[in-house]
Protein backbone atom coordinates (compact mmCIF):
# COMPACT_ATOMS: atom_id res chain seq x y z
CA UNK A 1 0.00 0.00 0.00
CA UNK A 2 2.85 2.30 1.08
CA UNK A 3 5.37 3.31 -1.04
CA UNK A 4 8.28 2.88 1.36
CA UNK A 5 11.33 5.87 1.27
CA UNK A 6 13.49 3.59 -0.95
CA UNK A 7 11.04 2.81 -3.53
CA UNK A 8 9.88 6.25 -3.31
CA UNK A 9 14.29 7.37 -4.31
CA UNK A 10 13.87 4.43 -6.81
CA UNK A 11 11.28 6.44 -8.61
CA UNK A 12 12.44 9.69 -8.33
CA UNK A 13 15.91 8.77 -9.52
CA UNK A 14 14.17 6.39 -12.26
CA UNK A 15 12.01 9.81 -13.15
CA UNK A 16 14.53 11.79 -13.44
CA UNK A 17 16.80 10.27 -15.49
CA UNK A 18 14.21 9.13 -18.21
CA UNK A 19 12.01 12.45 -18.11
CA UNK A 20 13.62 15.26 -16.68
CA UNK A 21 16.78 14.86 -18.59
CA UNK A 22 15.70 17.97 -20.30
CA UNK A 23 16.48 20.80 -18.42
CA UNK A 24 13.03 22.98 -18.88
CA UNK A 25 11.39 19.72 -17.39
CA UNK A 26 13.97 19.22 -14.43
CA UNK A 27 13.08 23.60 -13.80
CA UNK A 28 9.62 23.30 -14.32
CA UNK A 29 9.44 19.93 -11.53
CA UNK A 30 11.46 21.59 -9.25
CA UNK A 31 9.56 25.11 -9.48
CA UNK A 32 6.14 23.42 -8.92
CA UNK A 33 7.73 21.35 -5.94
CA UNK A 34 8.65 24.84 -4.61
CA UNK A 35 5.61 26.32 -5.18
CA UNK A 36 3.55 23.46 -3.38
CA UNK A 37 5.73 23.60 -0.76
CA UNK A 38 5.05 27.46 -0.65
CA UNK A 39 1.56 26.51 -0.71
CA UNK A 40 1.83 24.98 2.39
CA UNK A 41 3.82 27.52 4.18
CA UNK A 42 0.80 29.41 4.10
CA UNK A 43 -1.48 28.07 6.89
CA UNK A 44 1.49 28.14 9.16
CA UNK A 45 2.27 32.30 8.09
CA UNK A 46 -1.70 32.48 8.79
CA UNK A 47 -1.47 31.21 12.20
CA UNK A 48 1.73 33.13 12.95
CA UNK A 49 0.60 36.60 11.68
CA UNK A 50 -3.04 36.19 12.95
CA UNK A 51 -1.67 35.42 16.92
CA UNK A 52 1.70 38.33 16.23
CA UNK A 53 -1.35 40.98 15.62
CA UNK A 54 -3.92 39.73 18.08
CA UNK A 55 -1.15 40.05 20.69
CA UNK A 56 0.91 43.14 19.57
CA UNK A 57 -2.41 44.89 19.22
CA UNK A 58 -4.17 43.56 21.96
CA UNK A 59 -1.24 43.31 24.97
CA UNK A 60 -0.58 46.87 25.31
CA UNK A 61 -3.80 47.72 25.63
CA UNK A 62 -4.48 45.51 28.67
CA UNK A 63 -1.21 46.55 29.85
CA UNK A 64 -2.32 50.05 29.96
CA UNK A 65 -5.89 49.27 31.38
CA UNK A 66 -4.32 47.18 33.82
CA UNK A 67 -4.31 43.37 33.64
CA UNK A 68 -6.26 43.40 36.77
CA UNK A 69 -8.50 45.72 36.16
CA UNK A 70 -9.17 44.35 32.59
CA UNK A 71 -9.81 41.01 33.66
CA UNK A 72 -11.17 41.07 37.33
CA UNK A 73 -12.94 44.65 36.80
CA UNK A 74 -16.90 44.47 36.89
CA UNK A 75 -17.42 47.72 35.44
CA UNK A 76 -17.70 48.21 31.50
CA UNK A 77 -18.57 51.88 30.43
CA UNK A 78 -16.48 52.87 27.90
CA UNK A 79 -17.95 56.22 27.00
CA UNK A 80 -17.92 56.83 30.68
CA UNK A 81 -14.81 59.59 31.63
CA UNK A 82 -13.08 58.25 32.51
CA UNK A 83 -14.02 55.13 30.61
CA UNK A 84 -13.69 52.03 32.22
CA UNK A 85 -12.76 48.73 30.72
CA UNK A 86 -13.27 45.29 33.00
CA UNK A 87 -14.78 42.63 30.73
CA UNK A 88 -15.08 40.32 34.26
CA UNK A 89 -19.15 40.33 33.26
CA UNK A 90 -18.31 38.75 29.99
CA UNK A 91 -16.00 36.59 30.99
CA UNK A 92 -18.44 35.23 33.67
CA UNK A 93 -21.21 35.49 30.74
CA UNK A 94 -19.20 33.05 28.34
CA UNK A 95 -18.61 30.63 30.40
CA UNK A 96 -22.02 30.46 32.24
CA UNK A 97 -23.33 30.29 28.71
CA UNK A 98 -20.80 27.54 27.59
CA UNK A 99 -21.86 25.73 30.80
CA UNK A 100 -25.21 25.64 30.08
CA UNK A 101 -24.49 24.63 26.77
CA UNK A 102 -22.43 21.49 27.80
CA UNK A 103 -25.28 20.37 30.36
CA UNK A 104 -28.15 20.67 27.44
CA UNK A 105 -26.05 19.42 24.60
CA UNK A 106 -23.36 16.63 25.67
CA UNK A 107 -26.20 14.26 27.50
CA UNK A 108 -28.74 14.72 25.06
CA UNK A 109 -25.40 14.58 22.05
CA UNK A 110 -23.77 11.50 23.55
CA UNK A 111 -27.24 9.19 23.84
CA UNK A 112 -27.89 9.99 20.27
CA UNK A 113 -23.90 9.12 19.29
CA UNK A 114 -24.75 5.54 21.49
CA UNK A 115 -28.14 5.27 19.86
CA UNK A 116 -26.13 5.64 15.87
CA UNK A 117 -23.11 3.88 16.70
CA UNK A 118 -24.52 0.68 18.85
CA UNK A 119 -28.45 0.28 19.21
CA UNK A 120 -29.42 1.72 15.27
CA UNK A 121 -30.14 -0.78 12.14
CA UNK A 122 -28.16 0.10 9.34
CA UNK A 123 -31.03 1.03 6.74
CA UNK A 124 -32.20 3.76 9.65
CA UNK A 125 -29.01 5.05 10.10
CA UNK A 126 -28.73 6.05 6.41
CA UNK A 127 -32.16 8.72 7.19
CA UNK A 128 -30.86 9.86 10.87
CA UNK A 129 -27.31 10.66 9.79
CA UNK A 130 -27.67 13.52 7.07
CA UNK A 131 -29.88 15.31 9.11
CA UNK A 132 -27.56 15.43 12.18
CA UNK A 133 -24.57 16.44 9.86
CA UNK A 134 -26.84 19.01 8.53
CA UNK A 135 -27.24 20.71 11.41
CA UNK A 136 -23.52 21.78 11.54
CA UNK A 137 -24.44 23.06 8.11
CA UNK A 138 -27.19 25.81 9.31
CA UNK A 139 -25.62 29.54 9.68
CA UNK A 140 -25.18 30.47 12.83
CA UNK A 141 -27.63 33.44 12.02
CA UNK A 142 -30.56 31.04 11.13
CA UNK A 143 -29.93 29.77 14.77
CA UNK A 144 -29.90 32.97 16.14
CA UNK A 145 -33.06 34.13 14.03
CA UNK A 146 -34.97 30.68 15.18
CA UNK A 147 -33.98 31.64 18.68
CA UNK A 148 -35.06 35.10 18.38
CA UNK A 149 -38.58 34.13 16.90
CA UNK A 150 -39.21 30.96 18.66
CA UNK A 151 -37.06 30.01 21.71
CA UNK A 152 -37.39 33.59 23.37
CA UNK A 153 -40.75 34.19 22.99
CA UNK A 154 -41.02 30.59 24.73
CA UNK A 155 -38.95 31.65 27.74
CA UNK A 156 -40.57 35.15 28.11
CA UNK A 157 -44.30 33.16 28.20
CA UNK A 158 -42.72 30.54 30.23
CA UNK A 159 -40.29 31.97 32.71
CA UNK A 160 -41.42 35.55 32.63
CA UNK A 161 -38.61 38.30 32.24
CA UNK A 162 -37.54 39.52 28.71
CA UNK A 163 -36.64 36.06 27.34
CA UNK A 164 -33.13 37.35 26.52
CA UNK A 165 -31.17 35.23 28.72
CA UNK A 166 -28.42 32.90 29.45
CA UNK A 167 -31.27 29.79 29.49
CA UNK A 168 -32.17 30.95 26.05
CA UNK A 169 -28.53 31.15 25.01
CA UNK A 170 -27.34 27.99 26.32
CA UNK A 171 -30.70 26.46 24.86
CA UNK A 172 -29.34 27.28 20.66
CA UNK A 173 -25.93 27.03 21.82
CA UNK A 174 -26.53 23.31 23.07
CA UNK A 175 -28.37 22.37 20.07
CA UNK A 176 -25.39 23.69 17.66
CA UNK A 177 -22.81 21.90 19.34
CA UNK A 178 -25.12 18.33 18.95
CA UNK A 179 -23.12 17.58 15.51
CA UNK A 180 -19.69 18.13 16.66
CA UNK A 181 -20.74 16.13 19.40
CA UNK A 182 -22.72 13.28 17.89
CA UNK A 183 -20.59 13.28 14.50
CA UNK A 184 -17.34 12.78 16.14
CA UNK A 185 -18.97 10.46 19.17
CA UNK A 186 -19.99 7.98 16.71
CA UNK A 187 -16.37 7.53 15.01
CA UNK A 188 -15.08 7.05 18.42
CA UNK A 189 -17.43 4.65 19.28
CA UNK A 190 -17.39 2.42 16.25
CA UNK A 191 -13.80 2.50 15.99
CA UNK A 192 -13.77 0.10 19.41
CA UNK A 193 -12.91 -3.48 18.54
CA UNK A 194 -16.04 -5.46 18.52
CA UNK A 195 -14.23 -8.38 21.07
CA UNK A 196 -14.82 -5.92 23.63
CA UNK A 197 -18.28 -5.52 23.23
CA UNK A 198 -18.59 -9.42 22.11
CA UNK A 199 -16.61 -10.20 25.64
CA UNK A 200 -18.78 -8.41 27.89
CA UNK A 201 -21.91 -9.96 26.11
CA UNK A 202 -20.23 -13.38 26.85
CA UNK A 203 -19.85 -12.80 30.43
CA UNK A 204 -23.65 -11.95 30.78
CA UNK A 205 -24.21 -8.42 30.36
CA UNK A 206 -26.70 -7.40 28.53
CA UNK A 207 -26.41 -5.47 25.22
CA UNK A 208 -27.19 -1.80 26.92
CA UNK A 209 -25.03 -2.73 29.42
CA UNK A 210 -21.89 -3.83 27.51
CA UNK A 211 -22.65 -0.56 25.60
CA UNK A 212 -22.49 1.45 28.64
CA UNK A 213 -20.51 -0.06 30.72
CA UNK A 214 -17.32 -1.44 28.52
CA UNK A 215 -17.60 0.37 25.12
CA UNK A 216 -18.68 3.84 26.08
CA UNK A 217 -15.64 3.97 28.51
CA UNK A 218 -13.21 2.32 25.89
CA UNK A 219 -14.14 5.62 23.79
CA UNK A 220 -13.84 7.98 25.81
CA UNK A 221 -10.68 9.98 24.94
CA UNK A 222 -12.44 10.16 21.41
CA UNK A 223 -16.08 11.35 23.25
CA UNK A 224 -14.14 13.62 25.45
CA UNK A 225 -12.26 15.39 22.69
CA UNK A 226 -15.79 15.73 20.84
CA UNK A 227 -16.96 17.46 23.98
CA UNK A 228 -13.69 19.70 23.82
CA UNK A 229 -14.48 20.97 20.55
CA UNK A 230 -17.53 21.52 21.46
CA UNK A 231 -17.00 23.71 23.72
CA UNK A 232 -14.65 25.45 21.37
CA UNK A 233 -17.81 26.24 19.26
CA UNK A 234 -19.69 26.98 21.99
CA UNK A 235 -17.24 30.14 23.51
CA UNK A 236 -16.36 31.19 20.28
CA UNK A 237 -19.88 31.42 18.95
CA UNK A 238 -21.24 35.12 18.01
CA UNK A 239 -24.35 36.08 15.75
CA UNK A 240 -26.50 33.42 17.18
CA UNK A 241 -25.70 34.48 20.79
CA UNK A 242 -25.92 38.24 20.25
CA UNK A 243 -29.46 38.01 18.97
CA UNK A 244 -30.80 36.36 22.03
CA UNK A 245 -28.46 37.49 24.92
CA UNK A 246 -29.95 41.24 25.68
CA UNK A 247 -26.59 41.90 25.43
CA UNK A 248 -26.50 44.25 29.05
CA UNK A 249 -22.60 43.94 30.16
CA UNK A 250 -23.69 43.10 34.05
CA UNK A 251 -22.84 39.77 35.71
CA UNK A 252 -26.29 37.77 35.57
CA UNK A 253 -27.46 36.53 38.89
CA UNK A 254 -30.03 34.27 37.33
CA UNK A 255 -30.30 31.71 34.67
CA UNK A 256 -33.61 34.54 33.20
CA UNK A 257 -31.14 37.39 33.49
CA UNK A 258 -29.85 39.10 30.33
CA UNK A 259 -26.32 38.30 29.67
CA UNK A 260 -23.12 39.41 27.21
CA UNK A 261 -20.57 37.00 26.03
CA UNK A 262 -16.98 38.06 25.03
CA UNK A 263 -17.91 37.80 21.73
CA UNK A 264 -20.57 39.57 22.19
CA UNK A 265 -18.71 42.40 23.43
CA UNK A 266 -16.77 42.90 19.68
CA UNK A 267 -19.27 42.93 17.27
CA UNK A 268 -21.96 44.85 19.73
CA UNK A 269 -19.21 48.08 19.95
CA UNK A 270 -16.56 47.45 16.88
CA UNK A 271 -19.00 49.49 14.81
CA UNK A 272 -18.12 52.77 16.79
CA UNK A 273 -14.85 51.93 18.77
CA UNK A 274 -11.95 54.28 18.88
CA UNK A 275 -8.59 54.69 20.23
CA UNK A 276 -8.03 52.74 23.37
CA UNK A 277 -11.57 51.66 23.50
CA UNK A 278 -11.00 49.64 19.98
CA UNK A 279 -7.96 48.22 21.22
CA UNK A 280 -10.00 46.83 25.07
CA UNK A 281 -12.10 44.80 21.96
CA UNK A 282 -8.97 43.65 20.61
CA UNK A 283 -7.98 42.81 24.29
CA UNK A 284 -11.43 40.88 24.69
CA UNK A 285 -10.57 39.28 21.42
CA UNK A 286 -7.46 38.19 22.98
CA UNK A 287 -8.73 36.77 26.04
CA UNK A 288 -11.25 34.62 23.82
CA UNK A 289 -8.25 33.21 21.88
CA UNK A 290 -5.91 32.22 24.48
CA UNK A 291 -9.38 30.58 25.63
CA UNK A 292 -9.10 28.77 22.54
CA UNK A 293 -5.49 27.93 22.14
CA UNK A 294 -5.98 26.59 25.62
CA UNK A 295 -8.81 24.22 24.12
CA UNK A 296 -6.76 23.52 21.35
CA UNK A 297 -4.04 22.43 23.29
CA UNK A 298 -6.26 20.12 25.42
CA UNK A 299 -7.54 18.65 21.59
CA UNK A 300 -4.36 17.96 20.54
CA UNK A 301 -2.75 16.03 24.16
CA UNK A 302 -6.07 14.07 24.25
CA UNK A 303 -6.18 12.84 20.45
CA UNK A 304 -2.12 12.44 20.38
CA UNK A 305 -2.13 10.15 23.37
CA UNK A 306 -4.66 8.05 21.83
CA UNK A 307 -2.89 8.24 18.48
CA UNK A 308 -0.02 6.39 20.43
CA UNK A 309 -1.50 4.36 23.09
CA UNK B 1 -42.28 -13.41 18.56
CA UNK B 2 -40.30 -15.17 20.83
CA UNK B 3 -37.45 -12.71 20.34
CA UNK B 4 -39.47 -9.87 21.74
CA UNK B 5 -40.73 -12.06 24.87
CA UNK B 6 -36.84 -12.98 25.39
CA UNK B 7 -36.22 -8.87 25.33
CA UNK B 8 -39.02 -8.22 27.49
CA UNK B 9 -37.77 -10.86 30.01
CA UNK B 10 -34.43 -9.55 29.87
CA UNK B 11 -35.37 -5.83 30.62
CA UNK B 12 -37.77 -6.97 33.35
CA UNK B 13 -34.70 -8.18 35.12
CA UNK B 14 -32.16 -5.35 33.91
CA UNK B 15 -34.57 -2.63 34.60
CA UNK B 16 -31.48 0.19 34.02
CA UNK B 17 -31.12 -1.69 30.68
CA UNK B 18 -34.41 -0.49 29.46
CA UNK B 19 -34.54 2.46 30.49
CA UNK B 20 -31.21 2.97 28.87
CA UNK B 21 -32.52 2.16 25.86
CA UNK B 22 -35.29 4.21 25.91
CA UNK B 23 -33.21 7.37 26.69
CA UNK B 24 -31.19 6.97 23.65
CA UNK B 25 -34.06 6.11 21.67
CA UNK B 26 -35.42 9.91 23.08
CA UNK B 27 -32.39 11.52 22.43
CA UNK B 28 -32.07 10.72 18.53
CA UNK B 29 -35.73 11.91 18.62
CA UNK B 30 -34.66 15.09 20.05
CA UNK B 31 -31.68 15.67 17.72
CA UNK B 32 -33.78 14.82 14.58
CA UNK B 33 -36.98 16.55 15.62
CA UNK B 34 -34.62 20.02 16.65
CA UNK B 35 -33.39 19.67 12.51
CA UNK B 36 -37.07 19.28 11.67
CA UNK B 37 -38.30 21.53 13.70
CA UNK B 38 -35.55 24.73 12.33
CA UNK B 39 -35.76 23.59 8.86
CA UNK B 40 -39.40 23.32 9.04
CA UNK B 41 -40.33 26.72 10.78
CA UNK B 42 -38.08 28.78 8.99
CA UNK B 43 -39.64 27.70 5.74
CA UNK B 44 -43.14 27.86 7.01
CA UNK B 45 -42.82 31.28 8.50
CA UNK B 46 -40.25 32.51 5.58
CA UNK B 47 -42.06 31.18 2.53
CA UNK B 48 -45.31 33.54 2.30
CA UNK B 49 -43.14 36.34 2.38
CA UNK B 50 -41.14 34.85 -0.76
CA UNK B 51 -42.63 38.38 -2.92
CA UNK B 52 -41.23 39.18 -6.31
CA UNK B 53 -40.23 42.65 -4.86
CA UNK B 54 -37.60 41.63 -2.04
CA UNK B 55 -35.89 40.05 -5.94
CA UNK B 56 -35.81 43.78 -7.19
CA UNK B 57 -33.07 45.35 -9.08
CA UNK B 58 -31.72 47.62 -6.26
CA UNK B 59 -32.09 47.84 -2.71
CA UNK B 60 -34.71 50.45 -1.05
CA UNK B 61 -35.60 50.78 2.81
CA UNK B 62 -38.95 49.72 1.25
CA UNK B 63 -38.61 46.88 -0.82
CA UNK B 64 -35.27 45.00 1.11
CA UNK B 65 -34.37 44.29 -1.66
CA UNK B 66 -31.98 40.56 -1.57
CA UNK B 67 -30.14 40.64 -5.33
CA UNK B 68 -27.93 43.40 -4.61
CA UNK B 69 -26.81 41.35 -1.45
CA UNK B 70 -26.93 38.10 -3.49
CA UNK B 71 -24.56 39.33 -6.20
CA UNK B 72 -22.10 40.21 -3.52
CA UNK B 73 -22.57 36.81 -1.86
CA UNK B 74 -21.36 35.24 -5.60
CA UNK B 75 -18.39 37.66 -5.77
CA UNK B 76 -17.56 36.72 -2.40
CA UNK B 77 -17.56 33.25 -3.09
CA UNK B 78 -16.04 33.39 -6.28
CA UNK B 79 -13.49 35.64 -4.47
CA UNK B 80 -12.70 33.93 -1.70
CA UNK B 81 -12.56 30.25 -3.60
CA UNK B 82 -9.90 31.82 -6.25
CA UNK B 83 -7.88 32.70 -3.02
CA UNK B 84 -8.03 29.56 -1.15
CA UNK B 85 -8.51 26.79 -3.33
CA UNK B 86 -5.41 26.41 -4.97
CA UNK B 87 -3.59 27.30 -1.86
CA UNK B 88 -5.77 24.40 0.29
CA UNK B 89 -5.00 22.23 -2.77
CA UNK B 90 -1.40 22.51 -3.33
CA UNK B 91 -0.59 22.68 0.07
CA UNK B 92 -2.64 18.87 0.56
CA UNK B 93 -0.36 17.87 -2.69
CA UNK B 94 2.75 18.51 -0.76
CA UNK B 95 2.09 16.82 2.15
CA UNK B 96 0.54 13.62 0.64
CA UNK B 97 2.80 13.67 -2.70
CA UNK B 98 6.25 15.35 -1.36
CA UNK B 99 6.58 15.42 1.99
CA UNK B 100 8.16 12.27 4.10
CA UNK B 101 5.30 10.90 6.13
CA UNK B 102 5.68 12.18 9.97
CA UNK B 103 8.22 14.69 9.84
CA UNK B 104 8.25 17.54 11.38
CA UNK B 105 7.02 19.88 9.49
CA UNK B 106 4.03 17.91 8.38
CA UNK B 107 3.31 17.72 11.81
CA UNK B 108 3.65 21.76 12.01
CA UNK B 109 1.41 22.39 9.32
CA UNK B 110 -1.33 19.67 10.50
CA UNK B 111 -1.24 21.41 13.89
CA UNK B 112 -1.82 25.24 12.23
CA UNK B 113 -4.44 24.13 10.10
CA UNK B 114 -6.13 22.18 13.53
CA UNK B 115 -5.57 25.67 15.55
CA UNK B 116 -7.23 27.51 12.45
CA UNK B 117 -10.22 25.61 12.12
CA UNK B 118 -10.37 25.76 15.81
CA UNK B 119 -10.44 29.78 15.55
CA UNK B 120 -13.46 31.34 15.97
CA UNK B 121 -14.93 33.24 13.60
CA UNK B 122 -15.24 36.45 15.34
CA UNK B 123 -11.57 36.35 15.88
CA UNK B 124 -11.18 36.33 12.10
CA UNK B 125 -13.35 39.30 11.39
CA UNK B 126 -11.05 40.56 14.35
CA UNK B 127 -8.04 40.20 12.39
CA UNK B 128 -9.31 40.76 9.32
CA UNK B 129 -10.40 44.00 10.46
CA UNK B 130 -6.62 44.88 11.69
CA UNK B 131 -4.85 43.18 9.03
CA UNK B 132 -6.46 43.39 5.68
CA UNK B 133 -8.77 47.09 6.69
CA UNK B 134 -6.27 48.81 8.72
CA UNK B 135 -2.83 48.28 8.31
CA UNK B 136 -2.92 46.86 4.15
CA UNK B 137 -5.69 50.16 4.23
CA UNK B 138 -7.72 47.89 1.68
CA UNK B 139 -10.69 49.43 3.51
CA UNK B 140 -13.81 47.56 4.42
CA UNK B 141 -14.28 46.07 0.77
CA UNK B 142 -15.20 42.83 -0.23
CA UNK B 143 -11.36 41.80 -0.86
CA UNK B 144 -10.57 42.43 2.63
CA UNK B 145 -13.42 39.78 3.18
CA UNK B 146 -12.51 37.57 0.96
CA UNK B 147 -9.20 37.21 2.00
CA UNK B 148 -10.32 36.87 5.57
CA UNK B 149 -12.62 33.88 4.43
CA UNK B 150 -9.67 32.44 2.20
CA UNK B 151 -8.14 31.91 5.49
CA UNK B 152 -10.82 30.81 7.36
CA UNK B 153 -11.69 27.79 5.03
CA UNK B 154 -8.48 26.62 4.18
CA UNK B 155 -8.47 24.34 6.61
CA UNK B 156 -11.57 22.81 5.12
CA UNK B 157 -10.38 22.53 1.82
CA UNK B 158 -6.66 21.20 3.20
CA UNK B 159 -8.42 18.14 4.57
CA UNK B 160 -10.87 16.90 2.29
CA UNK B 161 -8.25 17.67 -0.48
CA UNK B 162 -5.76 15.25 1.68
CA UNK B 163 -8.15 12.71 2.65
CA UNK B 164 -9.20 12.14 -1.24
CA UNK B 165 -5.32 12.23 -2.38
CA UNK B 166 -4.85 9.29 0.22
CA UNK B 167 -7.96 7.54 -0.88
CA UNK B 168 -6.09 6.85 -4.82
CA UNK B 169 -4.28 3.86 -4.41
CA UNK B 170 -0.32 3.85 -4.52
CA UNK B 171 -0.46 1.14 -7.40
CA UNK B 172 -1.63 3.94 -9.69
CA UNK B 173 1.63 6.36 -8.82
CA UNK B 174 3.66 2.99 -9.16
CA UNK B 175 1.96 2.35 -12.69
CA UNK B 176 2.54 5.90 -14.07
CA UNK B 177 6.27 5.90 -12.62
CA UNK B 178 6.69 2.78 -14.43
CA UNK B 179 5.44 3.97 -17.59
CA UNK B 180 7.99 7.06 -17.33
CA UNK B 181 5.94 9.69 -16.42
CA UNK B 182 7.50 12.47 -14.18
CA UNK B 183 6.18 13.24 -10.66
CA UNK B 184 4.48 16.18 -11.56
CA UNK B 185 2.87 14.76 -14.75
CA UNK B 186 1.94 11.73 -12.55
CA UNK B 187 0.00 14.22 -9.66
CA UNK B 188 -1.66 16.33 -12.39
CA UNK B 189 -2.95 13.36 -14.81
CA UNK B 190 -2.91 10.16 -12.62
CA UNK B 191 -3.80 11.64 -8.94
CA UNK B 192 -5.68 14.35 -9.09
CA UNK B 193 -8.63 13.20 -11.50
CA UNK B 194 -9.91 10.02 -9.07
CA UNK B 195 -9.40 12.39 -6.43
CA UNK B 196 -11.53 15.11 -7.86
CA UNK B 197 -15.02 14.50 -6.48
CA UNK B 198 -13.64 14.47 -2.69
CA UNK B 199 -11.59 17.83 -3.67
CA UNK B 200 -14.87 19.29 -4.64
CA UNK B 201 -16.49 17.97 -1.69
CA UNK B 202 -14.56 20.45 0.29
CA UNK B 203 -14.77 22.75 -1.94
CA UNK B 204 -18.51 22.92 -1.36
CA UNK B 205 -18.16 22.67 1.68
CA UNK B 206 -16.15 25.81 2.01
CA UNK B 207 -18.92 27.45 -0.03
CA UNK B 208 -21.35 26.76 2.19
CA UNK B 209 -19.59 28.40 5.06
CA UNK B 210 -18.77 31.23 3.14
CA UNK B 211 -22.41 31.54 2.65
CA UNK B 212 -23.49 31.77 5.52
CA UNK B 213 -21.23 33.82 7.27
CA UNK B 214 -21.78 36.72 9.17
CA UNK B 215 -19.56 37.67 11.85
CA UNK B 216 -16.15 37.59 10.06
CA UNK B 217 -17.63 39.62 7.56
CA UNK B 218 -19.26 42.53 9.50
CA UNK B 219 -16.18 44.58 10.47
CA UNK B 220 -14.10 43.47 6.65
CA UNK B 221 -17.01 43.26 3.98
CA UNK B 222 -18.88 45.79 5.87
CA UNK B 223 -22.55 46.16 5.61
CA UNK B 224 -23.32 48.46 2.48
CA UNK B 225 -26.40 47.21 0.57
CA UNK B 226 -25.45 47.91 -3.18
CA UNK B 227 -23.64 46.00 -5.90
CA UNK B 228 -19.80 45.92 -4.94
CA UNK B 229 -16.95 45.67 -6.89
CA UNK B 230 -13.55 44.42 -5.31
CA UNK B 231 -12.77 47.18 -3.69
CA UNK B 232 -16.18 48.37 -2.47
CA UNK B 233 -17.83 47.35 0.70
CA UNK B 234 -21.08 44.99 0.28
CA UNK B 235 -23.51 42.81 2.24
CA UNK B 236 -23.38 39.57 1.59
CA UNK B 237 -26.83 37.65 2.25
CA UNK B 238 -26.25 36.81 5.46
CA UNK B 239 -25.36 39.69 6.85
CA UNK B 240 -28.47 41.27 5.03
CA UNK B 241 -30.67 39.01 7.11
CA UNK B 242 -28.48 40.64 9.81
CA UNK B 243 -28.93 43.32 9.48
CA UNK B 244 -32.86 43.33 8.82
CA UNK B 245 -33.64 41.20 11.72
CA UNK B 246 -31.33 43.43 13.92
CA UNK B 247 -33.09 46.61 12.96
CA UNK B 248 -36.18 44.77 13.86
CA UNK B 249 -38.93 46.39 11.56
CA UNK B 250 -38.17 43.87 8.66
CA UNK B 251 -38.77 40.85 10.64
CA UNK B 252 -41.48 39.16 7.20
CA UNK B 253 -38.25 40.20 5.12
CA UNK B 254 -35.35 38.82 7.62
CA UNK B 255 -37.46 35.16 7.65
CA UNK B 256 -37.73 35.58 3.97
CA UNK B 257 -34.14 35.65 3.67
CA UNK B 258 -33.94 32.99 6.04
CA UNK B 259 -35.44 30.82 3.91
CA UNK B 260 -33.27 31.64 0.72
CA UNK B 261 -29.74 31.26 2.86
CA UNK B 262 -31.24 28.02 4.72
CA UNK B 263 -32.67 26.40 1.52
CA UNK B 264 -29.01 27.43 -0.49
CA UNK B 265 -26.42 25.82 2.71
CA UNK B 266 -28.54 22.88 3.09
CA UNK B 267 -28.12 22.09 -0.82
CA UNK B 268 -24.55 22.96 -0.71
CA UNK B 269 -24.10 20.48 1.84
CA UNK B 270 -26.04 18.07 0.60
CA UNK B 271 -24.23 18.11 -2.98
CA UNK B 272 -20.58 17.65 -0.86
CA UNK B 273 -21.60 14.77 0.53
CA UNK B 274 -22.71 13.20 -2.56
CA UNK B 275 -19.78 14.36 -3.93
CA UNK B 276 -17.41 12.47 -0.84
CA UNK B 277 -20.16 9.51 -1.54
CA UNK B 278 -18.70 9.35 -5.10
CA UNK B 279 -15.31 9.40 -4.43
CA UNK B 280 -15.94 6.72 -1.69
CA UNK B 281 -17.17 4.17 -4.24
CA UNK B 282 -14.88 5.12 -6.79
CA UNK B 283 -12.10 4.77 -4.24
CA UNK B 284 -13.30 0.90 -3.69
Amino acid sequence: MIITDTENTAAKVLTKELHCGNKSGRILEKGMKALFFLCACVSVAAVVVICVFMFAKGCPAIAKIGVKEFLLGSDWSPRNVPASYGIFPMIVGSLYCTAGAIIIGVPIGLMTAVFMAKFCPKKLFKWLMPPINLLAGIPSIVYGFFGMVVVVPLIRNVFGGTGNSVLTVSIILGIMILPTIVGMSVSALQAVPDSYYEGAVALGATHERAVATVVFPAAKSGILASVILAVGRAIGETMAVIMIAGNSPIIPESMLDGVRTLTGNIVIEMSYAEGLHYDALIGTGVVLFVFILLLNLCFNLITGRKDKG
Amino acid sequence: MSVMSDKMRTYRSHPMSLVFNILTKIAVTLTIGIFVLIVGYVIIKGVPYLKPSLFSANYTSDNCSMLPAIANTFIMLLAALVIAAPLGIFCAVYLVEYAKKGNRFVRLIRLTTETLSGIPSIVYGLFGNMFFVLALNWKLSMLSGACTLAIMVLPLIIRSTEEALKSVDDSFREGSYGLGAGKLRTIFVIVLPPAISGILSGVILAMGRIFGETAALIYTAGTVAKYAGLSDSGRTLAIHMYSLSNEGLHMNEASATAVVLLVVVLLLNGLASLAAKKLSKGGN
